[in-house]
């Protein structure tokens, strides 16, 4: 268990904000023991956009769960800034596929959700300045039901930075949005980690939308998962996904996952 | 909220008025084809409320009415409520609570009749306990179950903004759970104006069910035994329209979009 491992037997550089130890996971499904995260190990470095690829299955959100504390590792340790995670934190904000934002409330009830610890005045202007920013004017008094899927999943990152967290985990947040709204969607996330700075870690099985977005790509072998390889992403933004660089980049992927490039 | 789908403004109003009108002259022409002498026309009927009406008593046997299932039904959701939360939100305290609750739940409330006459005497005590048998297991069972069935995720985000358990509960769980718990207390609503109405027939000499009894012991007034039938039908009618209403309300219609 993780109590094996001393609190603070790492210093951490500055450099880094998250670390994952030696993280192993298994399951209990029907009295067998299915392994699903063998020996992770992963620095990821303060306000980096890091990207978890790999097939459906890997343990890929497994491993975002573990590290947003939403579940303790069989063995090893998460750290982010030193401390070892041990449950979830308004610092670090999970954010779900757009289904995750609450129906009951209104746009400004879902992103003044949790400022409840704040003063009115500051609520109000936080929730004032983060619709803002998501492009939601006008849409204050809405109820998610009278949202579209794009706007909703707006909303929920607007929920999630109304906190100012330091670090948002996205579990393919985008996956439920059409082809469309998710190409406007990626460059909003991007327009929005420049202005605020958060380390983003974002997993999904689009490698894509990876190679697009990430500092660095994490790529997931099969169950039980392992960090196969850790791809740089050095093209600046905004890139040009019909750049040589790209297609080399993105073609390196999916070699490594074991795809095909012909259909 | 195609406007060629919704009806004309008239036809919703016509055909429900038509359907009543072709009832009705079915009803009458029925009682004159078998010239029946026992049961009354609705001309009989409509002279029977009239005569209540003026006497009063239509009046104070509805406010009975009412008022044991106000005290009854609001004991069962004052009570109801917060204890099916705490079953849905502790899971183990569940289980040791379903054996009893699963048997003591399909017995009907009339079975109840006698017990509740050893412990509340014959009035209007033992009537109200019966109505609060008839509503409380429904809401629990309704609370139980929306809780159980919010999804982990709202759980989780309401966990990772930092809420304590409590607020959890209050903030996340609860208005998450809100229509299921609604549609619970609308049937149990429901339930507990079909219990009153056999409540009052044994416990009590007051109230709807009571004038019904009392109208066929006291000379065979039918007209006045249908003229009840027929005021508790449009109370439970109007009753069940007003929590339809509730279900409207924007914090709780994402749950009932299935109505559109």
């Amino acid at each position: 268990m993780s109590s094996s491992i001393k609190e603070g037997a790492i210093s951490p550089s500055p450099e880094t904000k998250l670390v994952v130890e030696h993280v192993s996971m298994i399951f209990a499904r029907d009295g067998k023991s299915v392994p699903v995260l063998a020996d992770i190990d992963l620095d990821v470095r303060r306000g980096e956009f890091l990207c978890i690829v790999g097939p459906s299955g890997c343990g890929k959100s497994t491993l975002l769960n573990l590290m947003g504390g939403f579940l303790p590792p069989t063995s090893g340790a998460i750290r982010i800034d030193g401390e070892i995670v041990r449950g979830p934190d308004p610092r670090r904000i999970f954010v779900f596929q757009e289904r995750g934002v609450f129906p009951w409330l209104t746009v400004e009830g879902n992103i003044g959700f949790g400022l409840f610890k704040l003063s009115r005045e500051e609520r109000e202007r936080r929730i004032a300045h983060y619709i803002q920013m998501v492009g939601l004017k006008g849409f204050e008094q809405a109820y998610p039901s009278e949202l579209s899927g794009g706007m909703k999943q707006r909303l929920e990152v607007a929920r999630a930075l109304a906190v100012d967290p330091d670090v948002l985990f996205l579990d393919e947040p985008f996956g439920a949005l059409d082809s469309i709204t998710r190409l406007t969607m990626r460059g909003e996330l991007l327009r929005i980690w420049e202005t605020e700075g958060n380390t983003i870690i974002f997993v999904t099985h689009d490698i894509d939308e990876a190679v697009q977005l990430a500092d660095r790509v994490a790529v997931m072998s099969s169950r039980p998962g392992r960090i196969q390889q850790i791809v740089d992403i050095d093209i600046p933004h905004p890139r040009d996904i019909s750049s040589p660089r790209y297609l080399e980049l993105r073609a390196g992927i999916y070699d490594q996952i074991g795809l095909a490039h012909r259909i | 909220m195609n406007s060629l789908q919704q009806p004309r403004k008239w036809e919703s109003f016509f055909w429900p008025l038509l359907t009543v009108a072709a009832f009705l002259a079915l009803w009458h022409f029925a009682v004159v084809w078998t010239a029946t002498k026992i049961f009354p026309s609705p001309l009989d009927v409509e002279r029977g409320i009239v005569t209540l009406a003026h006497k009063n008593v239509l009046w104070l046997d509805i406010r009975d009415s009412l008022r044991r299932v106000a005290i009854g039904y609001g004991a069962a959701v004052v009570l109801g409520i917060p204890i099916g939360l705490i079953l849905g939100w502790y899971p183990a305290i569940n289980q040791v609570v379903n054996p009893a609750m699963q048997i003591l739940r399909p017995i009907s409330p009339i079975a109840w009749i006698p017990v509740a006459i050893i412990f509340f005497g014959i009035g209007d005590d033992s009537a109200v306990f019966l109505i609060f048998l008839s509503a409380f297991f429904p809401i629990v069972v309704a609370c139980i179950d929306g809780v159980s069935n919010v999804p982990s995720m709202f759980r989780r985000a309401g966990r990772n903004f930092g809420l304590s358990p409590l607020q959890l509960l209050a903030k996340v769980v609860f208005p998450a759970a809100l229509p299921r718990i609604l549609i619970g207390l609308r049937i149990s609503l429901g339930i507990a104006w079909l219990v009153v109405v056999a409540a009052e027939m044994i416990a009590v000499d007051s109230g709807l069910g009571y004038l019904i009894i009392d109208s066929r012991n006291s000379g065979k007034h039918y007209d006045l035994v249908v003229a009840a039938m027929l005021m508790i039908g449009v109370i439970g009618l109007i009753l069940d329209l007003g929590f339809r209403r509730l279900e409207k309300m924007r914090s709780v219609r994402w749950g009932f979009r299935y109505e559109s």
